[in-house]
């Protein structure tokens, strides 16, 4: 290994919380003109260490070695100053600046106060076109897609001249096209000798752009591989601390009855005449591009939007829905698609969301509530889910990605519901969390629960299904049964049916 | 958040005495030096019931208030909403020959009125809180002017002046009305199905929509609940004065926000207790009452007011952030 290349050296760190995770001697190192991968289950640790590394965390124990200088990162200014540029997950913009003054912030070029507004324009300009982003650098930050916005964040963590720069789940909202346009510039910038610490749960893209990847589990350090020289399954079972056998379980369940039936459902300006059917015991798979109405058609059911037009029956007979109340009494529950945003109350306790959805029965007949029964729901499914978490008291904020995911779940399946629809049930959710999130969805399928899924992973969609409905602008384009699937149809059908090989 | 959710139960007094470790000391440091400064004097059993009485109508206050700001909100008209009910209750018995109890339950539900008017608007349009609420604040002051024409109304009633001045054993009933609030409020906001969603509003609204929680009731019946409670205050304020003032309790909201504060109650919403509110509460009536007993003007009153919620909010967030 030649150590003249070495750009960042961090060694034996130690980070305690009183909270749960923790970091315990940890060991990191990148190269000029690398990709390194930073792989583990979420709550593995990953995070915590990027903290340490960006000065928003100061571990107690270990060493940073910048450059051959050994500095312990004492806050962010400071961190920056050492060339290490972090793009977060969590978009960092000010909605109702522009992407200029944004990518300026904070350092502002000016004379004497006053904001060289052309300025700043025409060097934005240039740090999109290195991205190959034809953007107008005045456009405002909330008038951008989210994947755009992406991109910005991106342009404008390469324009403080950083050699270090960290990527955390820079694709999760990317298209594959953006995606493409992103390693092309993390290539180019590998040429430049900048050194890039690349965080991702996709395995096929650590395949395509990393160079090593170190793996980390419990906040502890697994070991470094080489990936040209390493295996999905190999990485997996470092990941896990097991052999992964299968992710995907998935049992023949003979359908039932019909329990939801939609007929022309429509609500401007993303529900455009929808009409499908999911039986007891089936599994249908919803995929589509993100905006063909998948989501805006959940939440019709679900009664969050309550101004569509149509017909909704349960089990047959025709119900009416305006209200998640009403949803929830004909026994449809929603784990929706953003956890952070929908599904959890992230600074009240694991105990508390469990129970959210079932006050009613906790509180029926008992205006003070029923603190045994509520106790041992919490336990039930904090036992049945397998979610990680110290005691009922913890903070939904302090879990993982997965055991966060875990508990929507688990509030939900609390409601004992006929009909779940999952919306992009496992997103951001680690392996290990992924394969049991299916073993509970095939479990549910065996006891005759209805389930749509909601999914733009398209693996999942394809071992998960027993049917998939794809839309498109607002309307079901197919409705493919198990044998006649593939990822060339589902695409051609997301597409509004053109060319087969769009994916 | 609540004690039943543990699964390994933590005793509620120990607890509590943990969460508000900061405030308590802070409270009972302020009560040792004052013991010295004024010779006994605060400790004497009147100077402390006296201080407990001084404190009800800010309690009573604080209590609606914390409801308003754990959902995330605000209600800046209760100091109004106070001036109003009061007037109402003394002129509806001079000028409108109304009985007391009905004088006072309809200044009362009138009140209520305006918080439930607070409340609709808050969870039916997308007004901000603070807007609404500063909206009402210049409305229901406004109102009072002018039913009361500006001028206090004399209510020199035995019956009427009991509510405000009267006694349970050696307790003023003020204090008593605070008590029973505290105890309701407690039991409200930390054990009932209300309560819970309460936190869910004001720790993210659309988690709380897409968990069939009803926001927009739960708003509603926040701000009736901060109405109710200011007009009740209102009326025995006014009645212990025997007189309707329509400038009473101007500021109050800002003495009411200071305590819920104090309390460790985030202006963000989602986080807050009524328990730790009464030592904000407390803390702020202690204050006022040891510097008048030392001699310092109401002047100074305020700088020192303002200086303790900033020392005491820093505090609180030193305290956050090591977590």
């Amino acid at each position: 290994m030649a150590e003249d290349n070495i750009l960042l050296q961090m060694k034996h760190i130690h980070k305690k919380f009183p909270g749960v995770y923790a970091l315990k001697d940890v060991n990191f190192e990148l190269r000029a003109g690398e990709v390194h991968a930073l792989l583990g289950e979420n709550g593995a640790g990953k995070s915590t260490l990027i903290k340490c590394l960006a000065g928003i965390y100061i571990p107690e124990e270990g060493e940073v070695i910048v450059k051959g200088n050994s500095h312990i990162m004492q806050n962010v200014a400071d961190s920056q100053a050492h060339g290490i540029s972090v793009i977060h997950q969590e978009l960092c913009l000010v909605p109702y600046l522009s992407i200029a003054e944004n990518m300026f912030l904070g350092r502002e070029r000016n004379v004497a106060g006053f904001i060289k507004r052309g300025q700043e324009a025409e060097e934005a300009k240039k740090m999109l076109a290195r991205l190959g982003l034809d953007f107008d650098p005045n456009t405002l930050i909330q008038d951008l897609s989210i994947a755009q916005q992406q991109m910005v964040e991106i342009a404008k963590a390469l324009s403080v001249k950083a050699d270090i720069l960290v990527m955390d789940e820079p694709t999760a909202s990317l298209t594959d096209k953006e995606t493409e346009v992103l390693f092309e510039t993390m290539r180019q910038l590998k040429a430049e000798g900048i050194g890039i610490i690349y965080i991702s749960h996709r395995m096929s893209e650590l395949f395509e752009i990393t160079d090593r990847v170190t793996i980390m589990r419990d906040g502890q350090y697994v070991g470094t591989v080489n990936t040209r020289e390493t295996t999905r399954d190999q990485l997996i079972a470092m990941m896990v601390g097991r052999e992964l056998t299968q992710l995907y379980f998935k049992d023949e369940v003979k359908p039932g009855e019909v329990v939801l039936e939609v007929k022309d459902l429509v609500s401007p300006p993303f529900v455009n005449g929808v009409s499908f059917a999911v039986r007891a015991g089936e599994i249908v798979g919803m995929s589509g591009l993100v905006g063909a109405g998948r989501s805006e058609t959940s939440h019709c059911i679900f009664g969050i939007d309550n101004r569509y037009t149509g017909e909704i029956l349960i089990d047959g007979k025709p119900v009416h829905i305006r209200s998640v109340r009403d949803a929830m009494k004909n026994g449809i529950a929603l784990v929706p698609e953003n956890r952070k945003e929908e599904g959890l109350v992230l600074i009240n306790s694991v105990g508390y969301n469990l129970t959210l959805t079932v006050l009613h029965e906790i509180f029926r007949g008992r205006p003070l509530g029923n603190p045994k029964k509520e106790n041992e729901t919490i336990a039930q499914y904090i036992h049945e889910l397998a979610i990680k978490t110290p005691t009922a008291e913890q903070l939904a904020e302090n879990l993982s990605g997965g055991n966060q995911q875990k508990i929507v779940i688990a509030k939900w399946l609390a409601t004992k519901p006929k009909l779940l629809i999952l919306d992009e049930p496992t997103r951001g959710v680690d392996v290990g969390a992924r394969a049991e999130i299916y073993g509970f969805m095939n479990e549910l399928a065996k006891q005759g629960v209805a389930i749509l899924m909601i999914s733009s992973d398209l693996p999942e969609i394809l071992n998960m299904s027993d049917r998939v409905l794809v839309m498109h602008e607002g309307k079901v384009t197919a409705n493919l049964s198990k044998n006649e699937l593939s990822q060339e149809l589902i695409m051609r059908y997301a597409t509004g049916g053109g060319t087969a090989n769009v994916a | 958040m609540s004690p039943e959710n543990n699964i390994k139960a933590q005793n509620g007094i120990v607890r509590y005495l943990k969460d508000n470790m900061g405030t308590l000391i802070g409270l009972f440091a302020m009560c040792v030096v004052l013991s010295f400064t004024t010779n006994g004097v605060f400790y004497s059993q009147r100077n402390l019931i006296n201080v407990l009485r001084q404190v009800s109508s800010n309690a009573c206050l604080a209590f609606g208030m914390t409801f308003a700001i754990i959902t995330g909100g605000i209600d800046l008209s209760v100091g109004s909403i106070l001036a109003l009910s009061g007037t109402l209750s003394a002129g509806l018995i001079v000028h409108s020959g109304f009985s007391v109890p009905g004088a006072v339950a309809t200044a009362i539900i009138i009140g209520t009125c305006l918080g439930l008017f607070n409340g609709f608007m808050i969870a039916k349009t997308t007004i901000p809180p603070f807007i609404v609420t500063l909206a009402m604040m210049q409305i229901a002051r406004g109102a009072a002017y002018i039913y009361s024409n500006g001028q206090p109304i004399r209510a020199m009633i035995n019956e009427y002046q009991i509510i405000g001045t009267g006694y349970l054993g050696p307790i003023p009933l003020p204090v008593i009305y605070m008590l029973v609030f505290l105890i309701a409020c407690v039991i409200l906001l930390s054990k009932t199905r209300f309560g819970r969603h309460v936190y869910a509003v004001g720790g993210n609204d659309k988690a709380a929509i897409f968990s069939g929680v009803n926001v927009a009731r739960t708003k509603m019946l926040v701000y009736t609940m901060s109405g109710f409670l200011a007009a009740f205050t209102g009326v025995v304020l006014c009645a212990r004065m025997a007189s309707g003032q329509p400038t009473a309790g101007q500021s109050f909201e800002m003495d009411a926000i200071a305590a819920t504060v104090l309390g460790g109650t985030s202006m963000s919403g989602g986080v807050g207790k009524i328990g730790s509110t009464m030592i904000g509460v407390l803390i702020i009536g202690v204050l006022n009452n040891g510097l008048n007993l030392l001699g310092l003007n109401s002047f100074w009153q305020q700088i020192a007011k303002g200086i303790v919620i900033l020392l005491a909010v820093y505090v609180d967030m030193l305290k956050k952030r090591r977590k």
